[in-house]
C-alpha cells in the first residue's frame, strides 16, 4: 500500500507530481488479463487510520473517530487481519506503526517504523525496501503487507508540486516494477492509495481529489478470465476490498463489513475448478449478501437508527432472493447474469441504507444539552448586565445553590442506578449543572425585584437591560449578526470575509455614534450653535479635538489592518476560485531564491516592530526602570526570543542540498533554536508570573537636580493629592507619607528617612505592563509555530489590538469628558464584541480553516524535527498553533479594562498644559482607590467576552443539530462546532489565565504598598 | 406646524421616486436588451442621472439650498466647481469604504465605482443641494441636535437609510442561491435604491408623526 497515491498520479499534463507511475498504464495495456486500475474512493475522513480500519473492518467510518487519528487504539471489531490469525494464514507486516497498534499482537512478523515525522520522507519506505524483497522470496508468509509512507510526508511538507514528490513517485514506479517480476503464479498483487490529497498535499476531508485513490490489482498468472467490458465498476469503493480479499483467500468475511465483492477477480462459470481462483461470482456474491443481511438485522436491532420501512423493504428483498438462488442450484445452472445483477442491487441499497443513517442521533440529549448551553449563555449575560446589583446583595448565597445542584445529581446517579442499572454520567453532569444555573437565575430575578422594590428610583435602570431598544443596540445586534451567520453554510464558508464585514461595520459605529452625541467635534468651534452643550471646565475643545483626530487615526489604523488582513487567508477544499495566501506556504517551500529572500526580509522585519513596539510602549510609560523579573525579561528576553526565532527561520528556510558540508549544523540548529526559544518563552513567562511588578521608586536625595528627571514627569504616576482623594484610604497615606517624608527632608530634621519617596515611575501602568509584555512574549512563541509569512499577519494583529484599546480609550474619554464621570470602570459591550469578533477574524487571518484539512500539523515539529513519542506535546502545540489569535486574545482581555486609565495622562496633559499635579496623574491606581468596583468590573468584562464566545458556540451547536441532516453538516457545520467549541475552551483558560494574571499583580501591589509604608497595613 | 414643509416634501419626494421609475421603464423601451441585471451599470448611470436632475431642480427651485451672502457669478461659479469636485471625492471615497469592506481591488472596480457613484448620487449630491460644499455642515447635520430644518432632518433619515440598504444588500453576496440579483454589485446597489425609496416615504411620514416634538433651535 502507498499512503497518498492520486488516482490522476498518472496524468498526461506535466506536473512534478503526475506521470510518474507509469507502470500501472503499461501493465494495464500491455497486460490486461493480468491486471486492473481503479479508482479507488475512501468515504471521508481521509485520515490513514481511518483508511485503515476502512479497508479492514468494511464498515464506514464514524466522524469522531479522527481524533484517535494520532492515538490510535487498537481496532475491536472483527477484520480481516484478525480473520487471517484465525485461519491461520501468516501475515507479515511492514511500514507505517498505525497498524502495529492498531492491530497489536496479531501480525506474524512485523516491522513497524515510525510514521509522524511528516519531515522524514525516507525511514520508513527504506526500511521496507530493505526487508520486502528477501521476505517475498522467502516462504514465510501468507499474506504481505507493505505500508510506504514516504509519498505522504512528501505531500504534507513539501506539496504535490515539488521535485521531491517527483522522486519519491519514480522510486515507487521503480519498486512496483521490481514487485511485479518477482510475483509468483498463485499470488495476487494489489497496489493501493489508502487515500488522495489535495492541491496542497494535505488529506483529511471530504473532496474527491482527497477520496480518491487508485486501485491495481495484478496476477502474474492471467487472472482476469474476461476482458476489461463496460460493466465493471467505474469507481471501488473502499470497503469493497474486504469481502473481495477474504473471499479470495478463503476466511470469512469480516462481520460488520457492508461491502460488495469486486465481480471480475472471480471466475463467471461453474464451481472453482482450481484453488486459487476460489468461488465463482454468483457464489461469492451469495455468500457477501448472507454476510451483509446478518449484519444488517443485528445491526437494526441494536442501533434502530434504520427506517422500519426500508428495513422491511430490503428484508422482503433478500428473501426474494435467496429463494431465487437456492431454487436455482436445485436446477444446477451455474452463471445467471439476471440474478447476479439484482443481489448486486440487494449489496447497493444495504449500502446506501447504511451510509444513510450511519450517524444516528439522540435528540433528547441534544436538546438537553441545547437548554443547558443557552441557560449559561443566559447566566453569563445576567451576570455581565447585573453585576452592581448583584454583588449590592450580599448574601448572595452561591453555595447553597452550588450544594443544592449537587445533590440533585447525586440524586439523578442514584435513580439511574436503581431504575437501569448503570450510571449515565452525562445525564447527572447535565442535571448538576441545569440545576445550579436554575438557581442562579431565580435568585438573580429575586434579587433584582427586591432591589426595585427597594428604591424604586434605581428599579427601573437596573431592568433596563431587558428591553428590545438595549438589546438591538450595534453590538448586540453584531453578535446576533454573526449568530445567525453561523447556521448558513455559505457564511461559514466565507466566515473569514463576514467576520472582518462585521468589525468593520461595528467599529465604523463607534465615531459614528460619538457624532451623533456630538462629542467627536468641540461644541464651541460649531459657530452655528453655541451653547446646546454647556461648555464645561472639563472638556476644553483642545482636548477633545485630540482625542477625536486620534481616535480617527486609530480607526484609519484599525480598517488598514483590517483590509490588509484579509490577504492572509487561506482557502477551503472546492473553493475553485478562491487563491491561498503566498504567506502561508512555509519557506522551505519556496523555489525562486529571490522571492525567498524578499518573504523572509519582510518576516523578519515585522518580527522587529513586533519587538520594538512592545519595548517602545513600556519604556513610553515609564516601566523599563526597576530591575524586576518583568523588567529582565522585557530588556533581554523579548529580544533574544526574537533572535532565536528569525534565526530558526532562517535555518529551516535554507535549501538542504546547498550548504551539504553545513548540514550536521544545521540540523543542530534546527534542534536547538526552536528549543531555546521555548527554554526562554517559559523562563519569560515565569518570570513575570513571579515578579510582575515594574514600579521603579526613586529615593530622591538631598540634592536632586532637575536632571534626575530625565524621564519627564508623565511618567510619574502619584505624585501628590488632591483634597477629595483624601477621603479614600490607602492611597493618600502613601502620598502623605511621601510628602511628609519630603518635608523631613527638606526641613533637614535629624534623621535620614532611608524609606524610597516620591516618584514611583511606572506605578500608573502597573497592570497593564506585565499584561501587554505577556501577551507579547505569547505572541512570539505562537509566532514561531506558523509559516515564516505569517509574522505579518501578527504584526497587523498587533496593530488591530492597539488600534482596538486606542479607540476604546478615546472614546472613553471623549464621553466622560462631557459627562460627569461615571465612577465605573465598566467596559461597555461595543469594544467587547469588537474584541472578540477580532479573535475569530485573526483565526482566518492567521491562515486557519474551521476544517480539518487545513490544520497545520507542520507546528508540531517545531523543534522536534525527529518526531515525539508522546501525543500530548504534539496536540498541544498543534492546537497553540490552531487557536493563537484566541489565546492572544483571551490573554489580553483585561487590558480593555485598564487601557482607558493609561491613556488619560494623555489626554490631560492637552488640555492642562503642564497638568503634573492633580488627580489625572493616577491612571490605574484609580483600581486601587476603589477595589470593589475594580473586581466588579473584571468580572463584567469576562462574563461579557464569554458570553459572546458562548453565543456562538450555541449557535453552532443549533447550526449542528438543527441541521443534522443537510448536505454539509460533515463538511461544513460538524467541523465548525468542533472548531468553535474547541476554541471557546481555550479562550476560557486563556481569560482565565489573564485574569488571574491581573489578580497576581494585584496581590504584588498591595505588598508593594505594605512594604513600603508598614502603618497602611494596620 | 411644519404642515407647508411636509407638503413641499411629500411632492418632491413624489416626482423624486417617479424619475426613478422613469428612468427604469424609459431605456427599457429605448434602449434594445436592457434590463435591470443584465446592463445593471446603465441602469445605475440612468438612475443616478435622472435622481441628480431631479432633486438639483426641486431644491433650486424650492430655494432650501444655503443662504449665501454674496451673489456675485464668481461665487456661485466657484460654489459649483467646488460642488462638483466635492461630489467627485465623495464618489472616490464611497468606492475606498467599499473596498475596505471587502469588494475587490482591481477585478471589477467599474462595477465598484458605478455603485460609489449611485451612493453619491442618493446622498453626497442631497447634501450638496441643502447645504452646500460645506464638510463641517455635513457633518454637524449627521448629530442629534444638528438639524435645523424639516429638511434637516429628512436628510438624515434618508441618507442613512441609503447607507443601511446598500449594507444589508452586502449580504446576499455570499450565500450559493446562484441567482443573477448576487452579482456584484447589483444586490448592493438595490438595496440602496429600496433604501432611499423608503426613505423617501419615511420620512414624511416620521415627521409628520412626530411634528409636535419637533422643535429647531435655530433657523
Amino acid at each position: 500500500m502507498i499512503d497518498f497515491a492520486r488516482f490522476d498520479a498518472n496524468n498526461t499534463s506535466p506536473m512534478p507530481f503526475e506521470n510518474k507511475l507509469r507502470v500501472f498504464e503499461e501493465t494495464a495495456s500491455s497486460r490486461p488479463a493480468q491486471c486492473r486500475l481503479y479508482p479507488f474512493r475512501a468515504d471521508p475522513p481521509t485520515t490513514t487510520m481511518q483508511r485503515i480500519k476502512g479497508f479492514t473492518t468494511g464498515s464506514l467510518p464514524t466522524f469522531v473517530d479522527i481524533s484517535n487519528n494520532f492515538a490510535s487504539n487498537a481496532i475491536s471489531e472483527d477484520n480481516l487481519i484478525h480473520q487471517f490469525g484465525q485461519v491461520g494464514k501468516r501475515v507479515v507486516f511492514m511500514g507505517d506503526d498505525t497498524w502495529e497498534s492498531l492491530f497489536p499482537n496479531k501480525f506474524y512478523r512485523s516491522l513497524p517504523f515510525p510514521s509522524f515525522n511528516l519531515k522524514d520522507l525516507h525511514t520508513v519506505d527504506n526500511g521496507i525496501l530493505q526487508n520486502l524483497y528477501t521476505t517475498m522470496v522467502g516462504d514465510e508468509w501468507d499474506v504481505l503487507v507493505a505500508h510506504f509512507l514516504g509519498v505522504d510526508h512528501c505531500g504534507h511538507t513539501f506539496g504535490p508540486d515539488h521535485p521531491a514528490m517527483a522522486d519519491k513517485l519514480i522510486q515507487m514506479d521503480g519498486v512496483i516494477r521490481s514487485v511485479i517480476e518477482r510475483v509468483q503464479n498463485d499470488t495476487l498483487l494489489v497496489v493501493m492509495g489508502d487515500h488522495g490529497m489535495t492541491d496542497t498535499g494535505d488529506h483529511g476531508g471530504e473532496s474527491q481529489k482527497e477520496t480518491d485513490a487508485a486501485l491495481f490489482l495484478y496476477s502474474s498468472a492471467p487472472f482476469f478470465p474476461t476482458p476489461p467490458s463496460q460493466n465493471e465498476p467505474r469507481v471501488v469503493p473502499q470497503t469493497d476490498l474486504v469481502p473481495t480479499l477474504a473471499l479470495l483467500l478463503g476466511v470469512p468475511i469480516p462481520y460488520s463489513s457492508v461491502g460488495q465483492v469486486l465481480l471480475p477477480l472471480f471466475p463467471p462459470h461453474g464451481p472453482a475448478q482450481d484453488a486459487v481462483t476460489g468461488p465463482s461470482q454468483l457464489e461469492a456474491l451469495w455468500i457477501n449478501a448472507k454476510q451483509v443481511n446478518r449484519f444488517l438485522a443485528t445491526y437494526s436491532v441494536m442501533a434502530k437508527g434504520i427506517p422500519p420501512e426500508t428495513l422491511a423493504l430490503l428484508k422482503d428483498q433478500f428473501e426474494n432472493l435467496s429463494s431465487e438462488y437456492l431454487k436455482f442450484i436445485k436446477e444446477g445452472r451455474s452463471s445467471s447474469p439476471e440474478l447476479s445483477v439484482a443481489l448486486q442491487a440487494y449489496l447497493t441499497s444495504v449500502r446506501d441504507t447504511c451510509r444513510a443513517t450511519w450517524a444516528h442521533f439522540n435528540p433528547l440529549k441534544m436538546v438537553a444539552g441545547l437548554i443547558i448551553l443557552a441557560l449559561a449563555c443566559l447566566m453569563c449575560f445576567t451576570v455581565s448586565e447585573m453585576s452592581f446589583a448583584l454583588v449590592r446583595e450580599h448574601n448572595f448565597r452561591l453555595k447553597a445553590g452550588v450544594l443544592v445542584a449537587l445533590i440533585v445529581g447525586v440524586c439523578v446517579a442514584a435513580g439511574q442506578l436503581l431504575s437501569w442499572g448503570y450510571i449515565e454520567l452525562a445525564w447527572c453532569m447535565a442535571a448538576t449543572a441545569f440545576t445550579s444555573e436554575l438557581f442562579f437565575l431565580c435568585r438573580s430575578y429575586q434579587s433584582k425585584s427586591s432591589a426595585v422594590v427597594k428604591n424604586g428610583a434605581k428599579g427601573p435602570k437596573s431592568a433596563s437591560w431587558m428591553t428590545p431598544h438595549y438589546l438591538l443596540s450595534p453590538p448586540l445586534l453584531v453578535t446576533l449578526l454573526r449568530c445567525a451567520s453561523l447556521l448558513s453554510d455559505s457564511y461559514v464558508i466565507a466566515e473569514g470575509r463576514v467576520v472582518t464585514f462585521l468589525v468593520f461595520s461595528l467599529a465604523l459605529c463607534i465615531p459614528l455614534r460619538l457624532n451623533w452625541d456630538g462629542l467627536l467635534l468641540p461644541a464651541s468651534q460649531d459657530p452655528l450653535k453655541p451653547t446646546l452643550l454647556v461648555p464645561s471646565p472639563a472638556s476644553p475643545p483642545l482636548t477633545v479635538k485630540k482625542e477625536g483626530s486620534t481616535l480617527v487615526a486609530f480607526f484609519a489604523l484599525l480598517v488598514g489592518s483590517l483590509y490588509l488582513s484579509l490577504f492572509f487567508h487561506s482557502c477551503r477544499e472546492g473553493q475553485h476560485t478562491c487563491q491561498p495566501s503566498p504567506f502561508l506556504t512555509s519557506l522551505a517551500r519556496v523555489k525562486d531564491n529571490q522571492l525567498k529572500n524578499i518573504f523572509y526580509i519582510l518576516s523578519v522585519f515585522s518580527l522587529g516592530v513586533w519587538t520594538y513596539l512592545l519595548r517602545r510602549c513600556l519604556r513610553y510609560y515609564g516601566n523599563l526602570n526597576s530591575s524586576g523579573g518583568t523588567v529582565f525579561t522585557a530588556r533581554w528576553i523579548l529580544p533574544l526570543l526574537s533572535v532565536c526565532v528569525g534565526l530558526h527561520w532562517a535555518v529551516s528556510a535554507s535549501p538542504q542540498d546547498s550548504f551539504r558540508n553545513l548540514a550536521e549544523l544545521i540540523n543542530l540548529a534546527q534542534l536547538a533554536l526552536p528549543r531555546a526559544a521555548y527554554c526562554l518563552l517559559g523562563l519569560g513567562l515565569a518570570l513575570i508570573w513571579l515578579d510582575p511588578l515594574t514600579v521603579f521608586v526613586k529615593i530622591r536625595p538631598a540634592n536632586m537636580t532637575k536632571s534626575w528627571s530625565v524621564p519627564p514627569p508623565r511618567y510619574r504616576a502619584s505624585t501628590s493629592i488632591s483634597p477629595q482623594a483624601e477621603l479614600h484610604h490607602l492611597i493618600p497615606q502613601i502620598y502623605q507619607r511621601m510628602r511628609r517624608s519630603l518635608d523631613d527632608e527638606t526641613s533637614g530634621g535629624g534623621e535620614v528617612d532611608n524609606r524610597p519617596a516620591v516618584e514611583a515611575y511606572g506605578l500608573g501602568t502597573v497592570y497593564s505592563a506585565p499584561l501587554l509584555l505577556f501577551c507579547g512574549l505569547l505572541g512570539l512563541g505562537l509566532l514561531q509555530l506558523h509559516p515564516e509569512g505569517m509574522a505579518l499577519s501578527f504584526l497587523l494583529l498587533l496593530f488591530e489590538m492597539g488600534a482596538l484599546l486606542h479607540i476604546h480609550a478615546s472614546s472613553t474619554t471623549l464621553c466622560d469628558l462631557h459627562r460627569v464621570y461615571s465612577g465605573g470602570f465598566n467596559v461597555p459591550w461595543t469594544p467587547v464584541v469588537l474584541w472578540s469578533l477580532a479573535a475569530t477574524q485573526f483565526f482566518h487571518a492567521t491562515g486557519h480553516l474551521a476544517s480539518f484539512t487545513s490544520i497545520h500539523w507542520g507546528a508540531a515539529f517545531v523543534g522536534f524535527p525527529n518526531g515525539h513519542t508522546g501525543t500530548l506535546l504534539p496536540a498541544s502545540l498543534v492546537i497553540l498553533n490552531t487557536f493563537a489569535s484566541h489565546i492572544m486574545f483571551a490573554v489580553g482581555c483585561p487590558l480593555l479594562l485598564f487601557w482607558p486609565l493609561v491613556c488619560e495622562v494623555r489626554g490631560s496633559k492637552g488640555g492642562k498644559g503642564s497638568g503634573e499635579e492633580g488627580e489625572d496623574g493616577v491612571m490605574e491606581m484609580r483600581l486601587r482607590e476603589k477595589p470593589q468596583r475594580f473586581s466588579l468590573a473584571l468580572l463584567q468584562l469576562s462574563t461579557r467576552y464569554l458570553f459572546i464566545q458562548g453565543v456562538q458556540v450555541f449557535a453552532s451547536v443549533c447550526a449542528a443539530a438543527i441541521l443534522r441532516r443537510h448536505l454539509m453538516v460533515w463538511w461544513v457545520f460538524a467541523p465548525k462546532l468542533m472548531f468553535e467549541a474547541s476554541g471557546f475552551l481555550v479562550s476560557c483558560v486563556c481569560l482565565l489565565l489573564g485574569v488571574s494574571l491581573v489578580l497576581r499583580v494585584d496581590v504584588a501591589v498591595g505588598h508593594f504598598f505594605k512594604r513600603l509604608i508598614p502603618d497602611a497595613s494596620r | 406646524m411644519w404642515d407647508h414643509e411636509i407638503r413641499a416634501m411629500v411632492s418632491t419626494h413624489a416626482t423624486i421616486a417617479l424619475s426613478v421609475l422613469v428612468a427604469t421603464v424609459v431605456p427599457a423601451a429605448l434602449v434594445p436588451g436592457f434590463s435591470v441585471y443584465g446592463t445593471h451599470l446603465l441602469w445605475i448611470y440612468s438612475v443616478s442621472g435622472a435622481v441628480a436632475a431631479v432633486s438639483v431642480a426641486f431644491f433650486w427651485l424650492l430655494g432650501i439650498s444655503p443662504p449665501t451672502r454674496k451673489h456675485t457669478l464668481g461665487y456661485k461659479l466657484s460654489r459649483l466647481i467646488r460642488s462638483c469636485l466635492y461630489f467627485f471625492l465623495s464618489c472616490l471615497f464611497f468606492h475606498t469604504v467599499i473596498v475596505l469592506y471587502g469588494a475587490p481591488l482591481i477585478d471589477s472596480a467599474l462595477e465598484t465605482f458605478s455603485l460609489a457613484v449611485l451612493l453619491s448620487s442618493l446622498t453626497t449630491l442631497r447634501c450638496l443641494c441643502m447645504l452646500g460644499p460645506n464638510l463641517q455642515a455635513w457633518i454637524r447635520v449627521f448629530s442629534r441636535h444638528g438639524a435645523m430644518s424639516v429638511w434637516d432632518t429628512c436628510l438624515q433619515i434618508t441618507v442613512a437609510l441609503t447607507v443601511l440598504g446598500a449594507w444589508v444588500g452586502a449580504f446576499a453576496i455570499p450565500l450559493d442561491w446562484g441567482k443573477p440579483w448576487q452579482v456584484w454589485p447589483i444586490s448592493c446597489s438595490l438595496g440602496a435604491m429600496l433604501g432611499y425609496l423608503s426613505g423617501l416615504v419615511a420620512a414624511p411620514a416620521w415627521i409628520r408623526y412626530h411634528r409636535k416634538q419637533l422643535t429647531y433651535k435655530c433657523k
